[in-house]
């Protein structure tokens, strides 16, 4: 009986390999490709940040899309390695280039595209996932619907690249076909005890929706250069544990 | 290639002109003539009244004593010039090379051009009769020399065409008039007898320079081809154009393209052939109604690719208006630049800023109609926020000094900062509380003060103290005092940027 059910464990398995297979997510050999997002990148079908993929940022502000800048620019230090270049592209642009210096990306190998409308900016990132020559587009959208996010995916899966969309307030979050969605927000940051002054940017990482993945949340801080998990600290345990025999 | 002239001469340019736009003038004598020392004096007379002896240079007193229905008209001055300029530009459908040759005459380059009209001869009866058709007295002779030419075509009597070496026999009879003179230098020659170019052409030239000048001798070599002469043409001739003539006027996008995919092929072929690839080019397409519309495209790297040219121009399609339809497609590349040879790679390489899908995707987004601008940032040497970046000029400049990432600088810079009341304790300390859009945010942890000074030779102002401060929700913010702190002036206060 114990057989039974085991082969029935590892069919299922199996099964739900073969389903990822199709659905375009190739096992990696190791896990030399991971990202390093921690356990962030656990959530993700076989457990690696897929590269071919649309990525969508939801954010509720200004202070939002900074931080949610922050957390690109971590991706984009991992993506662009091997002095790749990556495009920005935008309607209204206030990121500041020499910031993204911090999170390891140059900013001189970023290209910064400045359009009209929303629309270009759809036709620009379109355009832009189609060419070989680029590690990463970025876009700042405010809507995004079923079909243009589609359209993008289908994008990217013939190259070879990454799509990261920033939607700053938008009006309506309706499902689409992108990879992952994300939200990113700004938590309080914290130095080691004593020290004066603020710390290493923290957030809050939200993984709303993941294809064939694990949504969750997280807690991040970008230190020396790569992402970091925040634990709670040995006090916060304690009082986590009296909270909880109490 | 064996060098070959033609030179056309207007004997009655101004003359047949008028008796273009008046046809009632055709019949009878009449001239042209301007004032002169108080007198009207004859600057041209048409052929009829120069049958009944009228010539240039008589005064129109004595012309009108013995021709008494001699009409007389003022002349213009630009005239001829305005003629012979317009006459020449309506000649570049015969060779690309025309030049002017005042007062009266054209000289056309057309080396390997005749053949294209069945030969000379024929060339040569096109010319003329469509001139003739026009109304202008027109004659024309074709030498391997500008000299020969223009001397055949004004004093020949047989046959206007003339071959490559046979100049001499044939300036022979010629008057010393036919070397382009001056008239001073063909009296001297008359006077002393020497009425034909042949009873001069073997003095030895010490001689000729001694009582002549030494232009004489140099008009003698050119007319023998022994010395180059150059002409300087209408219109410069680009050194990259292709032409595409259409049977049928061309009115669908379809066939725009198709006509520029033709253009490229020649283009791109000669391109790549000389190692070179075009950086702007535009396209000319003339319509049946005149008008000419065009569309320009530009390149960040030197291509020849038609590929990538080809989607450029799709882009700039929309835009062409045909109108009734296009007959003639002109395609002008007017900057041109080497190419570095293209290795085609085993394997594919790093995506970097060399790759030329990215160039070729950059000159897409370029020729696209929504695009503002495309930049890329390098750093300069300033502290002021606004300062420390410049654009690049070109996709692959490299940085000439190293991203200073020593100082925290937020993510997102506000283009203009914005004014918060701020509660501070003392002077020089961060905030406790600042109040912006109505919203108070209550300041947990701060980092600064950071004094950036303004560059005083480059704009006056304040100097600005910038605080890294995060709020009790997280929250964290650039902001600034201007200035030292003054009881006097509340706004002093602003945010300008968002860090992650």
């Amino acid at each position: 009986m114990a057989t039974m059910k085991e082969s029935k464990q590892e069919k299922v398995n199996r099964l739900k390999q073969d389903m990822l297979r199709w659905q375009g997510f190739v096992r990696p050999e190791s896990h030399a490709a991971r990202i390093g997002l921690g356990p962030v990148e656990d959530a993700f079908p076989n457990a690696v940040f897929p590269p071919y993929g649309v990525h969508e940022f939801i954010s509720g502000g200004r202070e939002e899309d900074a931080a949610t800048s922050g957390f690109m620019g971590g991706l984009l230090s991992r993506l662009t390695e091997g002095n790749k270049t990556c495009l920005w592209i935008s309607t209204s642009r206030i990121l500041f280039p020499p910031a993204m210096g911090a999170f390891g990306v140059r900013p001189d190998r970023i290209i910064f595209v400045d359009v009209q409308r929303e629309r270009d900016v759809l036709w620009a990132m379109e355009e832009s996932l189609k060419c070989n020559g680029l590690a990463a587009v970025v876009a700042e959208l405010q809507d995004m619907d079923f079909i243009q996010s589609r359209r993008l995916q289908l994008a990217v899966e013939k190259s070879s690249g990454t799509g990261l969309v920033l939607r700053s307030n938008p009006r309506n979050i309706g499902s689409t076909a992108c990879t992952a969605r994300w939200r990113i927000r700004p938590l309080p940051s914290a130095l080691e005890e004593g020290m004066p002054g603020v710390g290493p940017p923290r957030w809050q990482v939200e993984l709303l929706k993941v294809r064939n993945g694990n949504p969750g949340c997280w807690k991040m801080e970008w230190s020396r250069g790569c992402f970091v998990p925040v634990m709670p600290s040995i006090r916060q345990n304690k009082a986590l544990q009296l909270q909880k025999i109490s | 290639m064996e060098k070959r002239y033609a030179s056309i001469w207007f004997k009655y340019l101004r003359t047949d002109r008028h008796a273009i736009r008046r046809p009632e003038l055709r019949e009878i004598p009449f001239v042209l003539a301007e004032p002169l020392h108080g007198r009207m004096v004859i600057t041209e007379a048409n052929a009829i009244a120069e049958a009944q002896g009228v010539t240039r240079g008589m005064v129109v007193a004595d012309a009108k004593a013995f021709l008494p229905s001699l009409i007389v008209i003022d002349s213009q001055p630009q005239l001829a010039s305005r003629l012979l300029k317009a006459l020449g530009l309506w000649c570049i459908r015969y060779t690309p090379v025309v030049a002017v040759d005042p007062p009266d005459g054209l000289i056309l380059d057309i080396s390997g051009c005749a053949h294209l009209w069945g030969g000379e001869r024929d060339y040569l009866a096109l010319i003329v009769s469509r001139l003739r058709s026009r109304g202008f007295h027109t004659r024309i002779a074709i030498a391997g020399t500008i000299g020969t030419a223009w001397a055949m075509a004004r004093f020949g009597k047989a046959t206007p065409i003339i071959a490559n070496g046979s100049e001499i026999g044939t300036l022979m009879p010629l008057p010393p008039a036919a070397l382009r003179l001056e008239p001073e230098t063909v009296d001297r020659l008359q006077k002393l007898g020497l009425r034909t170019i042949g009873s001069f052409l073997h003095m030895p030239p010490s001689v000729l320079r001694r009582r002549f000048g030494d232009r004489i001798l140099s008009r003698l070599r050119q007319a023998l081809g022994q010395e180059d002469e150059h002409i300087v043409p209408l219109r410069p001739i680009p050194p990259y154009e292709e032409r595409l003539h259409c049977l049928e006027p061309i009115c669908t996008a379809i066939g725009i393209e198709i006509a520029i995919k033709k253009l490229l092929e020649s283009l791109c072929k000669r391109l790549s052939g000389e190692g070179r690839g075009l950086r702007t080019a535009i396209l000319k397409c003339c319509r049946i109604d005149g008008k000419i519309a065009q569309v320009a495209i530009g390149t960040s790297r030197a291509t020849a690719n038609i590929p990538h040219l080809l989607r450029l121009f799709k882009l700039k399609i929309p835009k062409i208006e045909p109108a009734l339809g296009i007959e003639l497609f002109i395609l002008e590349v007017p900057k041109v630049e080497d190419t570095d040879p293209v290795q085609e790679a085993l394997w594919s390489s790093s995506p970097g800023l060399e790759e030329t899908s990215l160039a070729e995707l950059i000159d897409r987004l370029k020729g696209k109609e929504g695009t503002r601008a495309i930049y890329r940032y390098l750093p300069d040497e300033h502290y002021w926020p606004d300062r420390s970046i410049r654009e690049a000029s070109s996709i692959a400049e490299q940085p000439s000094t190293a991203w200073n990432t020593d100082r925290p600088r937020p993510t997102r810079l506000l283009t203009r900062p914005e004014p918060i009341e701020v509660t501070a304790p003392i002077p020089d300390y961060p905030p406790m509380l600042f109040r912006h859009k109505g919203e108070v945010h209550a300041i947990k942890k701060a980092d600064g003060p950071e004094r950036i000074e303004r560059e005083w030779w480059m704009d006056t102002g304040e100097h600005r103290d910038y605080y890294d401060v995060e709020d009790d929700k997280g929250r964290r913010y650039w902001l600034f005092r201007a200035g030292h702190y003054d009881d006097g002036n509340s706004r002093q206060w602003f945010l300008h940027g968002f860090f992650a």
